[in-house]
């Protein structure tokens, strides 16, 4: 049976006729600890398209809508394991204690926006599609190699299934039993090309049988669904079993980035549809009926949020403007003579 | 020292650096159950394991692209493009990622990865197996390049690439694969990244070459009248740049050869450094000999296209008299 044939996996009910599920294992700390990571998400996104606005930082690439998919299963995932990220999970690393200025001095294109890898276990934010597929798979089968137990996850769009690199970073994961979560947000779109135009395929989560690996579809608006999926492909990957192919299925209800202007192409009812139903509120509503969330805690947690990004723009543009010597600081270990030659 | 072919030098040192370093790994398309097409990776797989001489998926770009994420595990891969026509999917890692990760960790990261792969023509092959690709990988920032004449450069310059902590490309030309002969130092043996080396002392007219081209220089070398020095730059990136201008400063002409199609090409390059920093050495204009701006012919006419010892005698002869 091919995934598209299953039901799309949802734990939160709409508070009516669809009752609430539960995940075992997540008391209410971390039913608490999932909220804050979409409030911490939320607001980053929100406040840096005003900051766009403002000139304080680049062209951004929002993720609005998408903070289920990224806290669901950034936090399923433990200390040790390696997350290779997108542009559109350019401030994940706020989920392992990234300080905010790091991720907009990023997107103000200073050099302050570098960091090393190791210390949040976060590779680089990838900018081209799906090319940092191989390295996730490289990465898990390279941990699995020296007998330690990370694994990876990695994170790209609908777009990237039509991408070589995704194909060969899938199938080198699954040769090698590396223990890699391949996530796949579809979000119907890659920017103006919306996916009956990118494949054929029924279900995108269908293609993991062509690599021999499981294919699981999940509600990426519930991200009590991403993080129970999230967690068994990690366990299905520590025990041994190799990589797992998730479709997060949501919608694109703000526009790919700063510099897009999605009111030439997609069709606004739906778009408001989809943001009246979006991931953050559902989870609240969800948090409020099972009597975990109250207006001041919400409260207090938004302020707390904010309060990180306030500190963090003003960090950023508290940064002095980088050394031009910095232009040659890193391109090579051990640079050619020659180099600075222009 | 041992007398060796240039594909058993190679072979000598995976072998030899792989003992000296338990995280280095040999990925590839056949390297580990058929030890390469070419033979350069015989006996791997079974001295070290299938975990460190692996034979992968089909698919250059994969190749790369996994080792880049092996490197980030702390591994030192060493990755064969089957052929230098096969490794074109592998650009696009090499481009976007391999020469630009340890820039983008802010120094942070290193990736020291090497890729082998064979290059040139002269082997009777099918399309797509004789390219001479080296410009591509030359002008990619943050990437060296290196290209042996002789097995015991073979053998010296992989280690070097292998134990250095910037990627490098080493490319050997196949058509030197299984001759001639030379001696090869036994165990370690580095050749520095970097440093040219004189094939041929001359007085009279320089000509610099590197991989097959070294050989055709030399024997333009001898069906000349004139005293001509034959430099051998062995690495593109680190250039030894003072050994080249060295020796156009004592003959005051030069010709440059590659077989590579002659726009943009490496040789192009060796031409500008020459005409910025020993301009007034020169007696003559530097003349290039190379391959024309066409796809590599069929191999039954590759003769045709392949710079020859007369093509290279002649254009030596013309700066020369100039």
């Amino acid at each position: 049976m091919l995934p598209a044939e299953h039901d799309v996996r949802r734990i939160i009910g709409d508070g009516d006729l669809v009752a609430d599920g539960e995940v075992d294992g997540l008391d209410e700390a971390a039913l608490l600890d999932l909220y804050k990571a979409m409030i911490l998400l939320r607001t980053y996104d929100e406040r840096s398209v005003v900051y766009h606005r403002q000139g304080r930082i680049g062209t951004y690439a929002i993720f609005w809508g998408h903070e289920a998919i990224q806290a669901g299963s950034a936090l399923a995932l433990a200390d040790e394991d390696w997350i290779f990220p997108s542009y559109r999970e350019s401030a994940i690393g706020l989920l392992r204690g990234m300080p905010p200025e790091t991720v907009l001095a990023w997107w103000r294109g200073h050099p302050a926006g570098w960091w090393d890898p190791r210390e949040f276990r976060l590779a680089s934010i990838t900018v081209p599609i799906a090319t940092h597929v191989p390295h996730a798979a490289g990465y898990a089968w390279g941990a699995k190699l020296k007998g330690e137990s990370a694994c990876s996850i990695v994170y790209f769009g609908d777009g990237a299934t039509s991408e070589g690199a995704f194909h060969e970073g899938a199938n080198f994961a699954a040769v090698m039993r590396a223990p890699v979560v391949l996530l796949c947000n579809n979000n119907q779109w890659a920017i103006s090309t919306p996916l009956e135009a990118q494949t054929r395929a029924e279900s995108l989560a269908d293609k993991a049988a062509g690599y021999g690996m499981p294919g699981v579809r999940v509600d990426g608006g519930d991200v009590l669904a991403v993080y129970e999926a999230t967690s068994e492909a990690l366990d299905r990957a520590r025990a041994g079993d190799g990589p797992t192919f998730i479709e997060a299925l949501t919608y694109r209800s703000a526009p790919h980035a700063t510099a897009d202007d999605p009111s030439a192409y997609w069709d606004e009812e739906r778009v408001e549809e989809e943001r009246r139903n979006e991931c953050v509120g559902r989870y609240e509503r969800y948090l409020r009926r099972v009597g975990v969330l109250t207006d001041e805690l919400a409260e207090e947690i938004r302020a707390d949020a904010l309060g990180r990004m306030k500190a963090g723009i003003a960090a950023a543009e508290a940064m002095p403007p980088p050394d031009p010597e910095v232009v040659f600081a890193h391109a090579y270990v051990d640079p050619p003579p020659g180099f600075r030659d222009g | 020292m041992a007398e060796r072919t240039l594909v058993e030098a190679v072979n000598d040192a995976l072998h030899v650096e792989m003992e000296r370093d338990g995280s280095i790994m040999v990925m590839g398309e056949d390297v580990g159950r058929a030890g390469g097409v070419f033979r350069a990776t015989a006996g791997l797989r079974d001295r070290f394991g299938v975990d460190r001489c692996v034979d992968t998926p089909l698919a250059e770009a994969g190749i790369l692209g996994t080792a880049i994420g092996l490197a980030m595990a702390g591994w030192r891969p060493v990755c064969e493009m089957q052929y230098e026509s096969f490794s074109y999917p592998c650009l696009d890692q090499l481009i976007t990622h391999v020469g630009r990760y340890h820039w983008r960790t802010g120094g942070a990261m290193q990736f020291p990865l090497t890729i082998r792969m064979p290059t040139g023509g002269g082997v009777r092959a099918p399309e797509l197996h004789e390219d001479s690709p080296e410009a591509y990988y030359v002008h990619t920032p943050g990437v060296k390049v290196a290209i042996p004449s002789t097995p015991a450069d073979a053998k010296g310059l992989l280690a070097a690439a292998i134990r250095d902590p910037d990627p490098v490309v080493i490319m050997e030309p196949k058509a030197l694969y299984r001759s001639p002969r030379g001696e090869v130092p036994e165990g370690e043996h580095v050749v520095p990244l970097g440093k040219a080396r004189i094939a041929r002392e001359g007085s009279d007219v320089t000509l610099v070459a590197y991989g097959t081209m070294v050989q055709t220089c030399l024997e333009a070398a001898e069906q000349l009248d004139a005293s001509a020095e034959v430099v051998d730059i062995r690495s593109l990136k680190p250039l030894d740049e003072e050994t080249i201008l060295a020796s156009v400063g004592k003959t005051g002409r030069v010709v440059v050869v590659q077989e590579a199609p002659r726009v943009a090409g490496f040789g192009a390059e060796i031409a500008a450094v020459i005409a910025e920093k020993a301009i007034l050495d020169l007696q003559g204009p530097i003349l290039r000999v190379t391959g024309y701006d066409v796809p590599f012919p069929y191999w039954s006419i590759e003769h045709e296209y392949l710079p020859t010892p007369e093509r290279v005698a002649e254009a030596a002869t013309k700066v020369l008299a100039y």
